[in-house]
């Protein structure tokens, strides 16, 4: 399989002297096209610190970053922003959607951010992929006035509205019910499989990190699996 | 509608109390913008009106020099001039200048004017006066006599004269009483009292004796040409400007109120710049309170700007976003302060009718498109540091918040 995302000898430190954290510490691993993974590891790993950098969110202090060929580390933050509105999306656990939105305009914002309007074919596309979440009925919600497991679903149906070859989720289910964090596993490993989308799932949870194809752990700043 | 403005106008509506509040305030401002800019403009008006509708704003005169240059020599010739240059100088062809400075633009009437001094006898007193010669027609153009008459007709036809209230006391003169007028040169001539005026504190209102061209120029021996020409124009404020035109075409000495009176002017530009000073306290006021709804605004917003970011949105459309919601909140607050401002002004009456006791403010200086123009600009950069810092969000630490 082809890689997606490459990552070699990858450190970040926060701060300096006296205080500073070296959380990792020349991480290396390959993401390939149409992976579903597992990012596990204690608390304080550098699960979420990974997926910043791997997102173009933050620069590493120091190492190889390179997807779909193009160098992370030398590209500017308007090069930046405009990689990941094309290639990458996000689901967090908190802090996910856009509250004073509906569920549509949440889903259509990565494209009508990078045109500077709506047109009925985003908001065509946005229905489809609210439907296909399982959320046809909720188009027009605004966030608050949706359930924990259904914000995720919005947030996973915004995640692909641009069709991203990678989708980083960290701690998606962490919120959730087990019912309600087995409903979007169901629904990520199902575009996994007909998309061939590339995951990459931060998790505490075993049961989760058993869904997808590979686990990932992060110990000591380095990366196993 | 473009996506940013989308965004800006939701932002407003999420918080409706919160945005209608400061709204409500920058109205507020504006109000005062309003009022101050009705207050000043009508005080503008009425001092102007005053003070100016009784006398000449551009007055014409023969330019002194070329008095003395179209002279040929000689002693005796000489000795005239000098008397002339004292009386002050003789504008010779009046009538064939009249025309011209009728037909500037703005000049809405012309009179000429014989002017000097003499002396009414009565008894065995005499009042020194001032002698103002008019054509009959024109009697009451440039100064209202006809509206300040207490006694009398404005009639100056055959030997009929208007004099001042004050001289009609002193010397018992009522309408109908012949008197007799002594000029400065020494002629004199029974003359009859047709009214009497009282210009209140009006030019020489008290003391005057009002007559016709004709009578004026024979009393003070000025065989032709008269003393000035007086005019009122339309605009006051654009005295200088009309004042330039008639100077170029031609070419006699031309002096407009705001040299005649300048202290009028100083007094006017005074209470302008009082009112721009107060009028740029309630624009600063409008931006600091912007300014500060939307520091809040965006710090409330982190998380969401993090969002925003992370899903592709670049610096500048954040920075985009929180300045439409800045015009949004000048515009919205300016047009609803400039509906307020009328609102307010609407029921004081035309500074025409003004009475003593209340504010003369005209509701037609509200400035109300430049209060919305100027609020909406204010607004925009007084959201230019809160959006920029918006921008520059760690995306990271704002989601993890
Ligand atoms: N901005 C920062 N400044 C300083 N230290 C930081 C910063 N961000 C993260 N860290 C530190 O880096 C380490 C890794 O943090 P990170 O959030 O990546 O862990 P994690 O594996 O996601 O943990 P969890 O499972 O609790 O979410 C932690 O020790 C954290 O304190
Ligand atoms: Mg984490």
């Amino acid at each position: 399989m082809t890689a997606l995302v490459e990552v070699r000898g990858l450190v970040k430190t926060f701060g300096e002297g006296e205080t500073v954290t070296r959380v990792l510490k020349g991480l290396t691993v390959t993401l390939r096209v149409g992976e579903m993974a597992a990012l596990l590891g204690a608390s304080g790993s550098g699960k979420s610190t990974l997926l910043s950098i791997l997102g173009t969110l933050m620069r590493p202090t120091a190492g190889e970053h390179l997807m779909l060929d193009v160098d992370m580390t030398v590209a500017d933050d308007a090069a930046l922003t405009a990689f990941r509105n094309r290639h990458i999306g996000f689901v967090f656990q908190f802090h996910n959607l856009l509250p004073d939105f509906t569920a549509l305009e949440n889903v259509i914002f990565p494209t009508a951010v990078q045109t500077g309007r709506e047109t009925d074919g985003m908001r065509q596309r946005g229905r489809d992929l609210l439907a296909r979440v399982g959320l046809a009925d909720r188009i027009d919600f605004r966030v608050p006035n949706l359930s924990g497991g259904q914000k995720q679903r919005v947030a996973v149906a915004r995640a692909l509205m641009n069709q991203p070859e990678l989708v980083l989720a960290d701690e998606p289910t962490g919120n959730l019910d087990s019912a309600a964090a087995a409903q979007v596993m169901e629904l990520i490993a199902e575009i996994n499989r007909d998309a061939g989308t590339t995951f990459l799932i931060s998790t505490h949870d075993s049961r989760i990190a058993e869904r997808c194809q590979r686990q990932i752990s992060i110990r000591d700043g380095v990366a196993t699996g | 509608m473009p996506y940013v403005l989308k965004i800006g106008f939701r932002y407003l509506t999420a918080n409706p109390g919160q945005s209608a509040l400061l709204i409500f305030g920058v109205a507020l401002g504006v109000l005062a913008f309003i009022f101050m800019s009705a207050l000043i403009g009508g005080l503008n008006t009425m001092i102007t009106e005053n003070m100016l509708g009784n006398s000449s704003h551009i007055t014409i005169e023969a330019p002194e020099d070329r008095v003395r240059a179209l002279l040929p020599g000689g002693p005796a010739v000489h000795l005239l001039s000098q008397q002339e240059l004292t009386e002050g100088s003789i504008l010779r062809t009046a009538d064939a200048f009249e025309p011209v400075i009728a037909a500037v633009p703005g000049v809405v009437v012309t009179s000429q004017v014989i002017s000097g001094s003499g002396f009414l006898i009565q008894g065995g007193s005499t009042a020194p006066v001032s002698i103002t010669g008019v054509s009959a027609a024109k009697v009451s153009e440039i100064t209202d006599i006809a509206a300040d008459l207490i006694a009398g007709s404005t009639d100056i036809s055959g030997s009929n004269i208007l004099v001042g209230s004050r001289l009609a006391d002193d010397l018992r003169l009522s309408v109908g009483k012949a008197v007799p007028l002594r000029s400065s040169t020494g002629a004199e001539r029974v003359m009859t009292v047709a009214g009497i005026f009282d210009l209140g504190m009006g030019p020489g209102g008290g003391s005057a004796v009002w007559l016709s061209l004709a009578n004026a120029r024979s009393l003070l021996g000025m065989s032709q040409g008269v003393s000035r020409i007086e005019t009122q124009i339309a605009d006051v404020n654009i005295a200088d400007a009309v004042a330039d035109i008639i100077r170029a075409r031609t070419g006699l000495k031309v002096t407009p109120w705001t040299e005649s009176n300048a202290n009028i002017q100083d007094a006017l530009d005074a209470q302008a710049q009082t009112g721009y000073i107060v009028r740029a306290f309630a624009l600063i006021i409008v931006v600091i309170g912007v300014a500060s709804a939307m520091m809040l605004s965006t710090y409330r917003r982190r998380p969401e700007i993090g969002i925003m970011r992370a899903m592709g949105a670049s610096q500048r459309f954040v920075v985009a976003v929180f300045l439409s919601q800045g015009m949004l909140i000048g515009l919205l607050g300016g047009v609803l302060g400039a509906a307020l401002g009328f609102l307010l002004v609407l029921p004081y009456p035309a500074v025409d009718n003004y009475t003593p006791g209340t504010l003369p403010i005209d509701i037609r200086q509200g400035s109300y498109a430049l209060a919305v123009l100027l609020t909406t600009l204010g607004a925009v950069l007084a959201s230019i540091l809160p959006a920029r810092a918006a921008a520059a969000v760690d995306p990271v630490q704002a989601i993890g918040q």
